[in-house]
């Protein structure tokens, strides 16, 4: 099988460079999964031992057909990457792809007969489907804004990049009891949803500027909702690989297996008690050997280097510029509000391409749309974009006297609505329409609620507000930590709904709670109505949902949603 | 069964033996509770002892007897089940136990390489069990990104090449 020829790659986008060694490990697995494939079709492989091993090389049997989930490392990705993603879309999918809380891809539509073919398209953009699926540890994810944002302490790249090649084909965390998350993040502002996580990292830096790590564990969402608790409040920079072997050793020892629901580390960690857990990691970490698993710091500055900044250009009168335009463009001044985000840099921005059209499938990109996207990247943004757990885009590194030009772009491409982080940005997981494992559709929810909260939006400004959508309590739509959560059930045999309010995923962490007895189908939408008309009725000047509800408490919601008329 | 090492297969030399049968003076494979309850007795023993523990075991109740065992066996019930990994390693890593550790139950050529990097020797096959399978497995990725215990040469940054 000829390798597909290796495709360039935009000079200054600041996505980890393969070498000839990585190129080399890449084509090996790759031949392995050929041959694991080969083997499960001539019988030598039963289903049940080849599930494990196609799961960790991201393929997942769904409702019709197979679906394949492409690991965008730490959701970091360059123009040549996402174009090619649009050609595989267009040629071995329907043409779309779908852009995932986990910050990676997956296609909806594959035949397993084509899979190879697309690993191979995949290696020749530095691209794989590597433990994106299975009971082993899977993308590291992190803060969409890394490497831009202005209230960064230190870039968690560096470390995801290092937590991605620590982790891939583990030879000891391969066959966990059950998958394992960790998120990074290098700012004090949580934009990640740090507790959601079996592992939450922050980067941070002593008084003497040294890097260390905070460390949370066990958290997770499913049936049994848990925030992370502390662990570790600075573990110095060298012991960090070591620290993480110690916590994943004492849960693969340890996690449940008989009970899939009981088998993450959150139940672990509530089981033992955080410090019973943490005195079982630091008996482990007693023991390791030191030199073995020290993070050395060349290494970390060689990984460092694949980060550095781009050439920026003098920021100049940018900021003037782009301040004249929004004067100008009403439109575009609500865009440039939304949808960009200071940037550590003078003179830019980051700008987050929402993939929620109002009415639309929340993640989802047609091939045309990402190459689009990937064209706007090189003009605007050296070629470097990023997938944001909230299923947008980022180009994160923009002029601000280019935003202008950036937005007529994104018009034309039909990728200018203007949302990031409101109601109708929405979470939506794929529920009914392609999931096995769904109660109920979240996807057609998800466009009427999306209609119903822009409606509003328009006449009341309802500001920051997280709306997300499960379509079964496997809570792959984050409902647990929604501002308003919405989780599909089945009553009786039909959908219906659950709403929870009142959780949030970031710094003020928190479970959402159910408001009362679910609604149908064709009631949910109007559900959500009733809780936003309540809330603009009891509002402070400017408050947003979540502060009126946890302020006022259940009671005038239920009020509205239950007493009768 | 046969045993697989080091690319080839040879018979397995060791005998099962009941917690309450005689032992022979030839290499045996006890139970961990006859090894703890007779451990006294098993010190005066000559030929070659060897325990196999179930996956809830944790290792370190083998640490003031290692030196008296050849033979530690770990065991995968089903193979999706990886404790055994996190057992060999803590043998090898820090109990400083340098005897053969042979691996049983469902173990399949896709786990090869990753057990020998936690340390193990040996891997208990099915009858008819083509090597040559194994080994082709073991060396398809010949790259590691972490830390492991088999032989291994550093590349760059966390990089070892190991097949
Ligand atoms: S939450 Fe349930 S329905 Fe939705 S993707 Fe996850 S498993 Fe499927």
């Amino acid at each position: 099988m000829p390798e597909a020829p290796y495709i360039p790659q935009p000079e200054h986008a600041r996505t980890y460079r393969y070498d000839a060694v990585d190129r080399e490990f890449l084509a090996q697995r790759i031949a392995e999964f050929r041959d694991q494939v080969a083997r499960r079709l001539a019988g030598e492989l039963t289903e049940d031992e080849f599930k494990p091993l196609r799961l960790m090389n991201g393929l997942y049997l769904q409702l019709h057909a197979y679906m394949l989930r492409v690991a965008v490392p730490y959701g970091v990705l360059n123009s040549a990457q996402l174009r090619q993603l649009g050609m595989i879309a267009r040629r071995w999918d329907r043409g779309w792809g779908h852009f995932t809380t986990r910050q990676n891809i997956q296609f909806n539509w594959t035949q397993l007969t084509d899979v190879p073919a697309m690993l191979d398209a995949l290696a020749a953009v530095d691209m794989h489907a590597i433990q994106t699926s299975g009971n082993c540890i899977r993308n590291t994810t992190t803060d969409e804004f890394a490497g831009a944002a202005a209230d960064e302490i230190a870039d968690p790249r560096v470390y995801a990049e290092i937590l991605r090649q620590w982790s891939t084909l583990h030879p000891e965390f391969t066959w966990l009891p059950r998958k394992f998350k960790i998120a990074i993040r290098g700012a004090e502002a949580d934009r990640i949803a740090s507790r959601t996580h079996d592992v939450a990292v922050q980067v941070k830096r002593d008084a003497a500027g040294a890097v260390g790590f905070t460390i949370q564990v066990g958290g997770g969402m499913g049936r049994t909702p848990i925030l992370a608790v502390p662990l570790f409040e600075f573990v110095p920079e060298a012991e960090f690989l070591r620290t993480m072997e110690a916590i994943l050793r004492v849960y693969n020892a340890l996690g449940q297996r008989e009970n899939i629901y009981r088998a993450r580390i959150k139940i672990l960690v509530r089981d033992l008690g955080r410090d019973g857990f943490l005195d079982l990691v630091q008996q482990e970490l007693a023991r390791m050997p030191l030199a073995p698993y020290r993070l050395a710091p060349e290494v970390v500055q060689a990984i460092r280097a694949h980060f550095a900044p781009p050439p920026f250009a003098p920021a100049g009168d940018a900021a003037a510029a782009l301040a004249r335009a929004t004067l100008a463009e009403p439109e575009f001044a609500a865009w440039v509000a939304l949808n960009t985000r200071p940037h550590r840099q003078a003179g830019y921005a980051s700008a987050v391409i929402s993939l929620k059209p109002v009415g639309g499938i929340p993640g989802d990109a047609t091939a045309a749309q990402m190459e689009a996207v990937a064209d706007l990247a090189e003009r605007f943004a050296f070629g470097e974009l990023r997938v944001s757990h909230t299923q947008n885009l980022v180009l994160p590194h923009v002029r601000q006297d280019e935003l202008y030009a950036l937005w007529q772009g994104l018009l034309a491409a039909g990728l200018a609505t203007a949302n990031f982080g409101q109601g109708s940005d929405i979470i939506a997981c794929p529920g009914l329409d392609y999931c096995a494992l769904a109660n109920a559709r979240s996807i057609p929810i998800s466009q009427q609620i999306s209609r119903v909260v822009d409606a509003l939006d328009r006449t009341h400004v309802l500001g920051e507000l997280q709306i997300k959508i499960s379509g079964c309590i496997n809570a792959c739509g984050h409902h647990h930590v929604a501002h308003i959560g919405i989780l599909g059930v089945d009553k009786h045999g039909a959908e219906a709904y659950q709403i929870t309010l009142g959780g949030a995923p970031g710094n003020d962490a928190a479970i959402g709670e159910l408001i009362g007895p679910s609604f149908s189908y064709e009631a949910v939408a109007g559900a959500v109505e009733k809780i936003l008309l309540t809330h603009i009725g009891l509002r402070a000047p400017g408050e947003r949902f979540v502060d009126t509800y946890r302020r006022v408490g259940q009671a005038p919601f239920k009020e509205a949603l239950y007493a009768r008329a | 069964m046969p045993v697989l090492e080091k690319g080839a297969l040879r018979a397995d030399d060791w005998q099962v033996v009941d917690d309450e049968a005689a032992l022979p003076d030839a290499p045996v494979l006890i139970s961990l509770a006859r090894l703890l309850r007779d451990a006294a007795l098993l010190a005066g023993r000559n030929a070659p002892l060897g325990v196999a523990i179930g996956n809830d075991v944790n290792p370190d109740v083998l640490a003031p007897l290692l030196p008296r065992l050849a033979l530690v066996q770990v065991v995968l019930p089903k193979s999706r089940d990886g404790r055994a990994f996190s057992q060999a390693r803590k043998l090898r890593e820090y109990l400083g136990y340098t005897g053969e550790i042979r691996v049983a139950g469902h173990v399949i050529p896709d786990h090869y390489a990753m057990l020998l990097r936690c340390g193990a020797s040996t891997v208990v096959v099915a009858e008819g069990t083509d090597a040559a399978v194994w080994e082709a497995s073991r060396k398809v990725v010949s790259i590691a990104y972490q830390h492991g215990l088999a032989a291994e040469t550093p590349i760059s940054l966390l990089r070892r090449k190991v097949a």
